[in-house]
């Protein structure tokens, strides 16, 4: 799994975070998205596929391994 | 139930959407077919009335899966076709093309549509906003406006005042309440939204009602107050709220009440029929009421547990309710509900920073968590609702 992340459209609800804190946080000054882990362990798939489809602005992708 | 082999999901938005892939993630793999009443892909409404109002982004910069990812999905898309009616019993659907379809399962996640101003209908100049050509419209209308007026002073219609604003028309935002946005967001904040609205000149007419919409040959020339007052306008925007898109279901045997009526399993009032997002009025046992969230982040929760549901997870539907809206230089995220009576105490930054995070309590305990230009700490102090027990909500309003 490949995570890439569209800080434009990110609208810092944390949504992401709730549900995936290993994976993804928040600036601090601003709440956009920081992906702390573009190709997490196996364990994580399951969470980061719902924090994806959950974002309410649609700015998390997920592609195959490069 | 046993796990059904085929699901219908009546609307393509984001719940519609949102239900489509919560049932293939938590392994569905059935029959799955998504019947919309527009032509467009399933598609994000919240940039509506701003980046897409403003200019900012491209319309298709909101669409909220590439192909690849729905064609991953595998469910058929049946799109620029309206739901017309349901028959509960046999759970089949008919669109208005004559499409039918008999299913297991039936998923209603048709939203809502906004409230028309009475006598203002077909005017030319008078805009609602709900879908990608209202906003596209709309966005073609301002560029060549001088004067806006926006009737209704709830998130949407001060959403809009700001955008158009910010595209230097002039605009006036007519609402019944003391403030804009009020009784989302108590008298303290909606005060400095209010104030936040003014300095960037937006005219705000408070405690005001619209008597009339005011024409000439067709075309809107302005709006006339109880007072008897007529403001002049070559566009009005009417964002009086919305009602919940239930019309086709008048026959079809479900309890319908503000709203498709639901139990705590977001299941309607038939077996195998359920309803997600706007449209959905479910028991929220945590706060011991019927509830009907018009949310974004509403719709794709609420898919998820229903999709749970349809597995045979039988869990409540118990959510903490937030928004988020961006208007001028405020970013604001509200979580839980923040009644106009609570104690308001500042927990981080500070008001005359515009930059702070306000905890809403009554009778002493958290009900809501305001953040105003603070995401990561709003969302931080969101857990003082979850810890609450019951989450300790109280009904907006």
């Amino acid at each position: 799994m490949k995570i890439t992340v569209d800080e434009v459209k990110c609208c810092g609800a944390g949504q992401c975070v709730l549900i995936a804190p290993e994976v993804f946080d928040q600036r601090d000054e601003d709440g956009i998205v920081i992906l702390l882990d573009a190709a997490p362990a196996a364990e994580q798939h399951a969470a980061v596929r719902e924090a994806a489809s959950v974002c309410p602005a649609a700015a998390i992708h997920l592609g195959e391994e490069a | 139930m046993s796990a059904p082999e085929s699901v219908l999901v009546v609307g393509a938005s984001a719940a519609g959407l949102a239900t489509a892939e919560s049932l293939r993630r938590k392994g569905f793999q059935g029959t799955l077919t998504v019947l919309g009443a527009e032509r467009h892909l399933p598609y994000d409404r919240p940039p509506l009335s701003k980046q897409v109002l403003s200019g900012a982004w491209p319309p298709e910069r909101i669409q909220l899966r590439g192909r690849d990812e729905l064609d991953a999905l595998d469910a058929e898309f049946v799109l620029g076709d309206p739901a017309v009616s349901l028959d509960a019993a046999t759970r089949t659907v008919s669109a208005a093309s004559g499409w039918t379809r008999r299913t297991d399962v039936v998923v209603l996640a048709t939203g809502i549509r906004p409230r028309p101003f009475p006598g203002a209908e077909g005017l030319r100049g008078v805009h609602v906003l709900r879908t990608l050509e209202d906003a596209v419209a709309l966005r073609g209308e301002l560029a060549a406006a001088a004067r806006v007026v926006v009737v209704g002073d709830g998130v949407l219609g001060s959403e809009i005042a700001a955008t158009a604003r910010g595209l230097g028309v002039a605009v006036t935002l007519v609402g019944r309440q003391a403030t804009p946005m009020a009784s989302q967001l108590g008298p303290r904040a909606a005060g400095l939204l209010g104030r936040t609205h003014s300095e960037h000149g937006v005219r705000l007419l408070i405690g005001a009602s619209v008597e009339r919409v005011t024409s000439r040959r067709g075309r809107v020339c302005g709006v006339r107050l109880g007072t008897g007052e007529v403001l002049a306008a070559d566009v009005v925007v009417v964002a009086i709220g919305s009602v919940p898109v239930t019309d086709w279901l008048e026959d079809s045997g479900l309890v319908l009440d503000n709203g498709v009526v639901c139990d705590s399993r977001c299941r309607a009032t038939a077996e195998g029929i359920y309803a997600v997002g706007d449209v959905a009025r479910w028991h929220h046992e945590g706060i011991g009421a019927m509830l009907r969230l018009e949310n974004r982040t509403n719709a794709t929760e609420q898919a998820g547990a229903v999709a749970g549901n349809i597995l045979g997870e039988d869990r409540p539907y118990t959510p903490v309710p937030y928004f988020w809206t961006d208007q001028f230089n405020a970013k604001i995220q509200v979580h839980g509900t923040l009644a106009a009576d609570a104690d308001v105490e500042i927990v981080e930054g500070s008001e005359s920073d515009r930059r702070f995070v306000a905890l809403y309590r009554n009778g002493g305990r958290p009900t809501g968590v305001l953040g105003w230009n603070m995401p990561k700490q709003t969302r931080l102090h969101r857990q003082a609702l979850v810890d609450a027990a019951d989450h300790s909500l109280t009904l907006p309003r």
